[in-house]
């Protein structure tokens, strides 16, 4: 299924759809990913986004998304300066990532509540991202659909209880996957839905035996 | 439904007695589940983008490299004074184009259709159309469904992107779904949009991607100058009656194999055609310069994007097969 505007779009600063405004994204994303507003990030540059991400803006774009902006805003090119206002401190540095999309990027957040992230990401083509991913564990989402991350203890039962009680919630789950580091290590499970979380139901997971942290992506349009 | 061919679509107008640009606009209406005023509301911000970038544009910007900016403004300022050879629309066209590919080669802000490399095609062609012609905003909206219905097709059966498909799928894609959208607009038939987008898509096939530097300014900014001014020819073409003799479906067919089998240098790695030229390696090495020198995309990289496409073509070949 093609989303119509996919082709006539989108609306986007220049110069590339995936090393600019693709690079804006993966920013919101992880923005949003950690929950709050950051106050310092440690970027690595992967591969062509190393390459050629000065001359097409990434790092611009980057920070720009870290700042919240969205693809289209014409505050991009000066996003060094807003970050230095907005009291974001950042730095850039090129990694090697094992196995990585050629545009990926490692992300090191640190947020004004003292929330820390860390994210793996790319660009794939046309604006599009994928992050790769979250705190050392493999994830696979694009952002185009509500996202529930949740991270918890490997053990028995937590998928059971989260699903049944967005069930109850009448949360329609679209994908779901789950990975972990180690058996008995953390774990970490990642629902995409076609409804809205609501906040009590994140708070009400949060606070269950087991699970170490709760991230939610709400859908943009 | 899905806009998976040109044919698809024609049946479509027919069995449903619709025109070209009610089908791509039902088929969003119905894959997003939005309203027809939420559809034609979202085309509207894409058409003043356009307009508003255009309008923007002084030609005082430079890109990030120094390539590009101001040759918009150039031509511009030829086509006010002199006798072009093309021309005064066709100036217009020109002059349009590189101020668009300008904008996005500065950071301004366009519309990718289908990419951003390729964002000055659709606009050159449709803003002095409109502007010559009074068309109302309504009809131009008609115009860009119509474009975005072969951008999808194109995108179904061939590739938008230049790493995938080389230019040809960037600025070749731009320029068929501009002869469409100008073919409808001086109310051509849905079997002369087609023909339109057909001869475009010939007159582009086996574009290379070769940016200099690995950067969307050379020769990007001015191959939408190409592609505008081809799609004006191939539109032109349809309307006085000529026909394509090979369908479009079979054309855009033939531009996803030429694109599947072009070697890796020429889809947007920079390390072939005119990013290979000395000229085009001095100003890598000057982009390079002051940090760790790099390749903008090592051989190890195109592999890796070989290897992970490698899956999708032998899946679409066996399918080929058991047909």
């Amino acid at each position: 299924m093609i989303d119509v505007f996919d082709i006539m779009g989108p609306i986007m600063v220049g110069p590339s759809s995936s090393h600019t405004a693709g690079a804006v994204r993966i920013g919101r994303m992880a923005r949003a990913l950690l929950g709050e507003k950051p106050v310092k990030a440690s970027i690595g540059l992967h591969g062509s986004f190393a390459g050629t991400g000065v001359g097409h803006g990434t790092d611009k774009a980057l920070v720009a998304g870290l700042l919240g902006m969205k693809p289209d805003d014409l505050n991009i090119p000066n996003s060094f300066a807003a970050a230095a206002r907005q009291g974001l401190n950042f730095t850039f540095r090129e990694i090697d990532l094992r196995d990585a999309h050629p545009n990926s990027v490692l992300l090191d957040l640190e947020g004004i509540g003292g929330r820390a992230i860390q994210v793996q990401a790319c660009s794939t083509g046309g604006g599009r991202i994928l992050v790769n991913r979250i705190a050392g564990v493999d994830v696979s989402f694009t952002g185009d659909y509500h996202t529930l991350i949740i991270h918890n203890k490997d053990d028995r039962g937590h998928v059971g209880e989260v699903t049944y009680t967005l069930a109850q919630a009448k949360v329609n789950v679209a994908n779901m996957s789950l990975s972990r580091s180690v058996r008995g290590g953390s774990a970490m499970m990642v629902i995409e839905t076609d409804d809205p979380i609501p906040q009590p139901l994140l708070d009400y997971f949060q606070q269950l035996p087991g699970i170490l942290q709760v991230t939610y992506y709400k859908k943009e349009d | 439904m899905n806009l998976d061919s040109m044919k698809d679509i024609l049946d479509a107008m027919e069995a449903e007695g619709k025109a070209f640009w009610e089908i791509v606009l039902e088929t969003d209406m119905e894959n997003r589940q939005v309203s027809r005023e939420e559809s034609l509301g979202k085309m509207a911000d894409v058409w003043h983008a356009m307009e508003d970038a255009s309008a923007s544009y002084t030609g005082e910007r430079r890109s990030m490299s120094g390539l590009v900016g101001g040759q918009g403004a150039l031509m511009r300022q030829y086509a006010a004074k002199e006798d072009t050879i093309g021309g005064d629309f066709l100036a217009q066209v020109i002059g349009e184009a590189l101020a668009m590919g300008e904008c996005n080669a500065c950071m301004r802000r366009i519309v990718a259709a289908p990419t951003a490399g390729a964002c000055g095609v659709m606009p050159a062609v449709l803003i002095p159309l409109s502007r010559r012609d009074s068309i109302p905003e309504e009809k131009m909206l008609q115009a860009l469904y119509v474009a975005t219905g072969v951008g999808a097709v194109i995108a179904y059966k061939a590739s938008i992107s230049g790493a995938a498909g080389g230019c040809q799928a960037e600025i070749g894609s731009a320029s068929a779904m501009a002869a469409g959208a100008l073919v409808f607009l001086r109310g051509g038939s849905g079997e002369q949009i087609c023909h339109g987008v057909a001869m475009a898509i010939k007159n582009m096939m086996g574009l290379v991607c070769d940016p200099v530097a690995g950067l969307v300014e050379v020769p990007c900014v001015k191959r939408n100058v190409g592609g505008a001014v081809n799609a004006v020819a191939a539109a032109d073409m349809a309307l006085a009656g000529i026909e394509s003799k090979v369908p479009v479906d079979e054309v855009i067919d033939a531009m996803g194999e030429v694109g599947r089998r072009m070697p890796v240098e020429f889809r947007e790695t920079a390390l072939g055609g005119l990013a290979a030229t000395p000229t085009g390696r001095a100003v890598m090495d000057k982009m390079m310069s002051g940090r760790k020198r790099r390749r903008t995309l090592t051989i190890k990289d195109a592999r890796w994007r070989l290897e992970k496409r490698r899956p999708a073509e032998e899946e679409k070949k066996e399918e080929e097969d058991v047909q």
